[in-house]
């Protein structure tokens, strides 16, 4: 009842939309956030880490064709529920300073993706998950097509062919294990697993293609990527927060959920081109963030180089490697809706997105500048940082894979230094210029936004245990799953 | 049976209401009577009943479709009432309409190719003259010309199929050529070939399948807007149910022969529609390369043709039909007398009525094929079916074709939600309008999102 109540709550919630006034629309988005956020809160207290797959709804959908609705979450469907359930409400209050026209529409369809992306992460049936999945992305879509920047009509077809490109190959993918399935045919992900898993490892090959490229192109991987810095300049900041928070997370989680366990043989043939794309991926988008002039474009670019890490780590199958990306999807998740928060406040008060013709922010907004470091170190993993338990133990991953991928991989946290901290030094310190003389210093409300996210980087930091502990069991469950079918054949 | 009689009745009282000056109770009475003629199809269900020496046979398959066909005729009527408010001569329009509605009905329910034909020329013909209906217009002229001369010679092969499958087979009745096909025909094999070569010829032409769809986009453009919807919706309907009627049950022993030829047919429509649309400028010329694409991905079933692809078809079309119905409603009120609409008259809809450019919205995400609307499960029911038979590959082109197709239909998209507009006149929409769009809107995501409500019906 409770997962039912998670993942419509924000769909009824868009409803009031349509009976309240304009002004009053980011209040009730508001919250509606937190409610969302309450919720979630009441499954983690409820929530045993021990188990497998609780707060399970399973009901006959089209009866003919053995879809059902079939939701649950696990140890690692809970930690993206919370992430998405904390980012939402940050996301929306990080937009008050904004006046968007239609501001009913807009937070609809902010809720409305946060209904997506939770149905995502709780689906246990591959029809539900596509549908889910591409539910994601009409909202954000619409979002930056109509509340976007210069030049967002073609960016943003751009974005939404390539991804749903994407998808329908999955979608064909998932068509063909689903036929697998013995009897009237289901989709329920244990027949999926072991539909996928009886295949001949030639087919498993075919099928971890059409499924990875999916997942490759949200995440963004390596070639896959090019959208990614075009949509993400373009999209409005609460836009840009949620695809780079939220939505790339769906690639990750969909690589270790719909993946790995349905094609154990493909991934074994493949993952380490798959591992290998991701370390180039690395490198490249660290390169060219280093010589990015616009800072929203700097942040992208970054943004796949640690997306690609976690990949990486991912594909080593082991539990390390599998636990970092948990961790590092949390933290990259809270320290890049940070980071652009961050470059909204630097755009809103300077007009403008070049790196150069800033400078001197630090002497007039002392507070602004310790939160902007704090968030900045999370990203380039310094320790007692959130971001430093996720990089170490997903670079330690692929180091024990590979000493070449681990050595390129490790790559990620010199060159991340190397920008970051270029592109705060240009920004914060040396000399004000002319569009940085009068920079005011935080206000209440951008430190509601911004204060939860320092404490959240500085004590995952610290602690990370608790958040391991919630994804622990769910790992060991999914390493389970690929002994077993190794030890089978 | 009973709804053939109430539909051509209705055909009748309009004819007669203008004699007997009661042109008013018209448009109510056509209404209820195409509810009638809906819940009066309803009660034959499961009989499966045959009637006139065989040569109408209600079975699951013509109700369903039948059903289909009174109620998007009545959302069509709801539709463009105010078209022929302005037309002095109202009642023969109706007429037309309801005649050629009790020829579509024809055609997904016959037993007997003399049925067809019947059914495709009484259909045809009021076409014909309403495609003309704008007559001091050149292009409705136009269309109305190019539409008989093509329609017409398509006939005619129709008609030699018709006529070598009889030589061969000895029977119009399609139970009877099934069995004698089923049984052998000897040495007259290489005849009936040609003779469905021929029908295939004759009715690709009829749904629009290329390479025989040449006439559609200059009728659909030409034609007035309310007659295209028509066309777009039943004709496709009709056409369609009637193409896999004959396929599925008289020739089916022989599908090892001509699926080729219709896998063919279907990849050349999914490509050559959807990559022409692309370049396209008017919208009613967009539409229309969508509606023959459409015909692609329902040719689909005929090729896999299996137990469930019937019932594929249904869903589809259904979908297609209200999907369609929508956008041609907007499109309705968004062009003027003068001018036919093109992607720029879009511009800026959002701000000018809001609600118009939501529901077109919906109407294009649905047709492309977008969850959770109707027209994504559609297509990915058809894929199902395409699976179940081993079409991987044509799948495959769909997929690919359908990615062409959000470029086209996301242009309208951006053009109402992006682009601006010198026209700042808010556009006035009836309240009858307003009303068809909620019911279209709320059906698209309702089949979209309980399938199961029209899945596994026939």
């Amino acid at each position: 009842m409770l997962t039912l109540l998670l993942i419509f709550w924000p769909l009824l919630a868009t409803v009031v939309f349509f009976a309240i006034k304009p002004q009053q629309a980011k209040t009730w988005a508001l919250t509606a956030a937190l409610v969302e956020l309450a919720i979630s809160s009441a499954m983690i207290l409820q929530f045993d880490s021990a188990g497998s797959a609780q707060f399970v709804v399973n009901h006959s959908w089209i009866k003919s064709l053995g879809i059902n609705f079939y939701v649950g979450v696990d140890g690692i469907s809970m930690l993206l529920v919370l992430l998405t359930t904390v980012l939402t409400p940050l996301i929306i209050l990080s937009s008050f300073k904004h006046q968007y026209d239609n501001a009913g529409s807009f937070y609809g369809l902010v809720l409305f993706m946060e209904m997506a992306l939770i149905g995502v992460f709780c689906a246990l049936d591959g029809f539900l998950f596509y549908i889910f999945w591409e539910m994601a992305l009409i909202p954000i879509y619409f979002i930056c097509l109509r509340w976007g920047g210069v030049n967002r009509g073609p960016v943003t077809l751009k974005f939404f062919i390539y991804t749903l490109a994407g998808s329908l190959i999955m979608l064909v993918g998932l068509i063909y294990v689903y036929f697998q399935t013995p009897g009237t045919h289901n989709f329920s992900i244990e027949a999926l697993y072991a539909a996928g898993q009886s295949l001949p490892a030639y087919e498993q090959g075919i099928i971890f293609w059409a499924l990875f490229v999916a997942f490759a192109v949200k995440m963004p991987v390596f070639p896959f990527h090019t959208w990614q810095p075009d949509t993400y300049h373009t999209a409005p900041s609460p836009g840009t927060m949620l695809l780079s928070g939220i939505m790339l997370k769906m690639g990750i989680y969909g690589v270790i959920r719909w993946l790995i366990p349905v094609v154990p043989d493909g991934v074994e043939r493949w993952g380490s081109t798959a591992l290998t794309l991701s370390v180039i991926g690395i490198v490249y988008a660290s390169l060219l963030a280093i010589i990015q002039k616009d800072l929203k474009r700097l942040i992208a670019y970054s943004s796949i180089a640690h997306v690609g890490l976690i990949a990486a780590g991912i594909f080593t199958m082991n539990k390390i490697g599998l636990q970092g990306a948990m961790i590092q999807m949390v933290s990259h998740g809270i320290v890049i809706v940070g980071l652009f928060y961050v470059i909204d406040i630097i755009i809103s008060r300077t007009s403008t997105h070049e790196i150069a013709s800033l400078g001197g922010i630090r002497t007039s907004a002392p507070l602004f500048n310790s939160v902007f470091i704090i968030i900045l170190l999370g990203s380039v993993a310094l320790p007692l940082t959130s971001g430093f338990v996720g990089e170490f133990l997903l670079i330690n991953a692929v180091f024990q894979y590979n000493i070449v991928s681990g050595a390129f991989a490790a790559l990620t946290m010199i060159f991340g230094a190397v920008y970051m901290l270029r592109s705060f030094q240009v920004t914060m310190l040396g000399e004000s210029s002319v569009v940085t003389r009068i920079f005011p210093d935080l206000d209440s409300q951008e430190k509601w936004v911004l204060y939860p996210i320092v404490i959240m980087v500085i004590l995952i930091g610290i602690y990370p245990a608790p958040l391991l502990k919630i994804s622990e069991v769910a790992v060991d469950n999914l390493l389970t799953i690929i002994t077993n079918h190794q030890a089978r054949r | 049976m009973n709804s053939i009689f109430v539909l051509a009745g209705l055909g009748v009282f309009s004819l007669l209401a203008e004699i007997f000056n009661i042109k008013r109770f018209l448009f109510p009475v056509v209404i209820l009577g195409l509810i009638a003629a809906a819940v009066l199809l309803v009660f034959d269900w499961g009989h499966g009943a045959a009637f006139y020496s065989n040569m109408l046979t209600f079975d699951n398959y013509a109700v369903a479709f039948s059903i289909t066909l009174s109620l998007i005729a009545m959302l069509w009527f709801l539709m463009s009432k105010d078209y022929f408010e302005n037309n002095t001569n109202i009642t023969d329009h109706f007429a037309l309409i309801l005649f050629s509605l009790v020829g579509a009905v024809f055609m997904v329910s016959y037993s007997n190719l003399a049925m067809l034909f019947l059914g495709i020329e009484v259909l045809s013909i009021s076409l014909y003259i309403l495609a003309g209906s704008n007559f001091r217009n050149i292009f409705s002229n136009e269309a109305s010309f190019k539409y008989f001369l093509m329609g017409s010679f398509a006939t005619g092969f129709l008609l030699f199929g018709i006529a070598l499958v009889y030589g061969v087979t000895g029977s119009f009745e399609l139970q009877v050529i099934a069995s004698e096909i089923s049984a052998g025909t000897g040495d007259r094999t290489m005849w009936l070939y040609a003779g469905i070569l021929m029908l295939i010829v004759g009715l690709a032409f009829k749904i629009s399948a290329v390479p025989f769809h040449f006439w559609a986009p200059d009728v659909y453009e030409g034609s007035p807007t309310v007659v295209t919807a028509f066309m777009s919706t039943i004709v496709k309907i009709a056409a369609f149910a009637g193409f896999y009627r004959l396929f599925s049950t008289c020739f089916a022993s022989t599908s090892d022969e001509w699926v080729p030829v219709i896998q063919v047919l279907a990849i050349l429509t999914l490509l050559v529609s959807n990559i022409t649309a692309v370049y396209q400028h008017s919208v009613k010329r967009i539409l229309a390369y969508s509606s023959v694409a459409h015909a692609g991905y329902l040719l689909i079933s005929l090729v896999a043709l299996n137990e469930i692809s019937a019932s594929a078809i249904l869903y589809y079309v259904i979908a297609y039909a209200v999907a369609s119905i929508t956008a041609f409603t907007v499109l309705h009120n968004v062009e003027t007398d003068e001018e036919n609409a093109i992607v720029d008259s879009f511009n800026g809809l959002a701000r000018r009525n809001p609600y118009l450019a939501f529901c077109m919205g919906i109407a294009l995400l649905s047709l492309a094929g977008i969850p959770p609307l109707a027209g994504f499960f559609a297509k990915y029911y058809l894929f199902t079916v395409a699976f179940q038979s081993g079409y991987i590959g044509l799948v495959l082109v769909a997929v690919l074709t359908s990615l062409i197709g959000i470029y086209y239909y996301f242009r309208i998209i951006i053009a109402m939600y992006l682009k601006s507009t010198e026209k700042g006149m808010i556009i006035q929409v009836p309240a009858r309008h307003t009303l068809i769009l909620a019911i279209c809107v709320l059906l698209s995501i309702t089949f979209g999102v309980f399938p199961d409500l029209l899945v596994g019906l026939i």
